[in-house]
């Protein structure tokens, strides 16, 4: 039993998605689902063998993930800078807060046209479409964890006479990167979807156009082989960007779990 | 060890000024209008003397103390801190407020650095060399008694070790004066006894000027040449009491008469603020 608890997600996985697929593969045997619709799992992995094979996908998928993360990069940048100016200069953040709230209350996606009027068809589009979805949640969890420094923290830097740079390295920057995390978790998922369906909508190149072609050929099991790597690979920089959270904050409490009893 | 117990003895007198508070007055602007939170506070405490600022919450015994930290300003009257006024042209004197260790309630360490970075964290603000501040850093966790735990997280330390590394902090760079504001009044009764004896020998070590914030009578009465009694709305000096016990104290003291009486002195003067 101790081992079955031990190795649960190792065991349980597994066995979940094994009936996933039981249960796909039936519900189509059974209710003789057209294939146009639902493509049967052997299908799918028939199609995405296909893909993988297919050595035009490399660079399909070496396109969108370039734009997703060049994205993420500049929003990771512009986030961190404009969410740490405004927690630092509280009169701008009052002045500028309409406008803010505003311009995170648009609907983003509908912009999208837009950018591609603006920037083309080529990939600099998605990477602003990518960028401008991955900014927000990256600069307001930056401008929270800059407002949410404690208290007793500061006093500490006054009582030292720290200046103001000081004071931002070594208290308001570390104190707020668990924050700045959180948004970047939310940042990296937007930056993937802007990517994609910046793709969707205009050029003919990335994992979003290659959805869309199979689409129009009618080519469903090749859909679901798309759909299905997108989410690999979204997957991937997900866990990477959760991965730099025990690198870069080891100290805080969503990383240290119970490592060490605590000392005497 | 003579020199200390002529501390105790009164011999403070002779020596130089390091604090003086004079004519300090405190207000604060709150929405339901101005509280009057100190008034008229004129004390001058001497090099190496043991103060103990003791009264009820709200007598503004906190307040005080952070004015003599620079944390706050007096809406009137003077600080001086080793004859140096405190605030000029609205700005601190950087050498008073070097000479000001604080600690505080909380142990207030960052929890992004371990134990001997929180430490060293006032000296590397100073610029000092990276092995200079290892070093010291080092020596200062034997002082305090949490050897062997220098590479330790700050939360993996009990409130008792963080409060000692806390004081380490205020230490590192060689202030002329420790400002305690209820530095164990968090802990545990059996630390806080403990607490309290290794505060006395790191006091009598390093011949520092200590004033303590405290709500406990036993504790001031343990702790201090002068106990500054404040009484509240607004916060005045009600007594002044000397305590003029041997050091090193230890806690047989406590169960002594002389010890009791003065407790219980206190404690009348206390109630009679209500």
């Amino acid at each position: 039993m101790k081992f079955v608890r031990r190795n649960a997600v190792w065991i349980a996985n597994p066995l979940i998605l094994a009936v996933f697929f039981l249960i796909w593969h039936y519900y189509i045997v059974i209710f003789d689902v057209s294939k146009f619709i639902l493509p049967s799992p052997v299908a799918v992995f028939g199609g995405l063998w296909e893909l993988l094979t297919d050595p035009g996908t490399f660079r399909h998928a070496s396109i969108t993930v370039y734009e997703a993360l060049a994205g993420f990069a500049i929003a990771s940048v512009t986030g961190i800078l404009t969410g740490a100016v405004l927690g630092k200069v509280p009169w701008l953040e009052r002045t500028l807060n309409t406008y803010i709230v505003a311009a995170q209350v648009v609907p983003k996606i509908a912009l999208i046209p837009l950018f591609i009027l603006w920037f083309g068809f080529g990939p600099e589009s998605k990477i602003v479409i990518a960028a401008v979805l991955a900014f927000f949640p990256i600069f307001t969890n930056t401008l929270f964890g800059i407002k949410s420094v404690d208290l007793g923290h500061r006093d500490v830097m006054t009582s030292l006479n720290a200046s103001r740079t000081q004071t931002f390295w070594t208290l308001e920057f570390p104190s707020s990167l668990p924050a700045i995390l959180t948004g970047m978790e939310v940042g990296i998922v937007l930056a993937t979807i802007g990517a994609v369906v910046g793709e969707y909508l205009g050029g003919n190149v990335g994992l979003g156009h290659l959805a869309v072609a199979t689409l129009n050929a009618y080519e469903v099991d090749s859909l679901f082989a798309v759909i299905a790597l997108l989410t690999f690979l979204g997957f991937v920089m997900y866990l990477a960007v959760i991965g730099a959270r025990r690198v870069i904050v080891p100290w805080h409490e969503s990383v240290m779990v119970e490592k060490r009893p605590p000392a005497a | 060890m003579n020199s200390q117990i002529d501390v105790a003895e009164g011999a403070a007198a002779t020596r130089p000024t390091e604090i003086e508070f004079s004519g300090i007055e405190k207000r604060f602007e709150t929405a339901e209008g101005t509280v009057h939170a100190l008034q008229d506070i004129n004390l001058s405490f001497a090099r190496g003397e043991f103060i103990v600022l003791l009264g009820p919450s709200g007598c503004g015994k906190t307040t005080l103390l952070r004015i003599a930290a620079g944390l706050l300003r007096p809406s009137n009257g003077r600080v001086l801190i080793g004859g140096r006024d405190l605030w000029q042209n609205d700005q601190r004197d950087n050498k008073a407020v070097q000479e000001l260790g604080v600690v505080f309630q909380e142990a207030n360490l960052m929890p992004w650095y371990n134990i001997e970075q929180n430490i060293a964290l006032p000296l590397k603000l100073r610029g000092a060399s990276k092995q200079d501040r290892l070093q010291r850093a080092h020596e200062l966790c034997k002082l305090v008694g949490i050897s062997g735990f220098e590479r330790r997280w700050p939360r993996e330390l009990s409130g008792g070790m963080r409060q000692r590394a806390a004081i380490a902090r205020a230490l590192s760079y060689d202030p002329e004066i420790l400002l305690m504001d209820e530095p164990f009044g968090a802990l545990d009764a059996m630390t806080r006894d403990q607490m309290n004896i290794e505060i006395q020998r790191i006091w009598m070590q390093s011949e520092r000027t200590v004033l303590f914030v405290t709500h406990s009578i036993s504790e001031a009465v343990f702790l201090a040449d002068r106990i500054i009694l404040l009484s509240p709305r607004p916060g005045r000096v009600h007594s002044i009491t000397d305590v003029s016990f041997e050091r090193p104290r230890d806690m047989r003291l406590q169960t002594t008469l002389e010890f009791q009486s003065i407790v219980r002195d206190l404690r009348e003067e206390l109630e009679e603020m209500g």
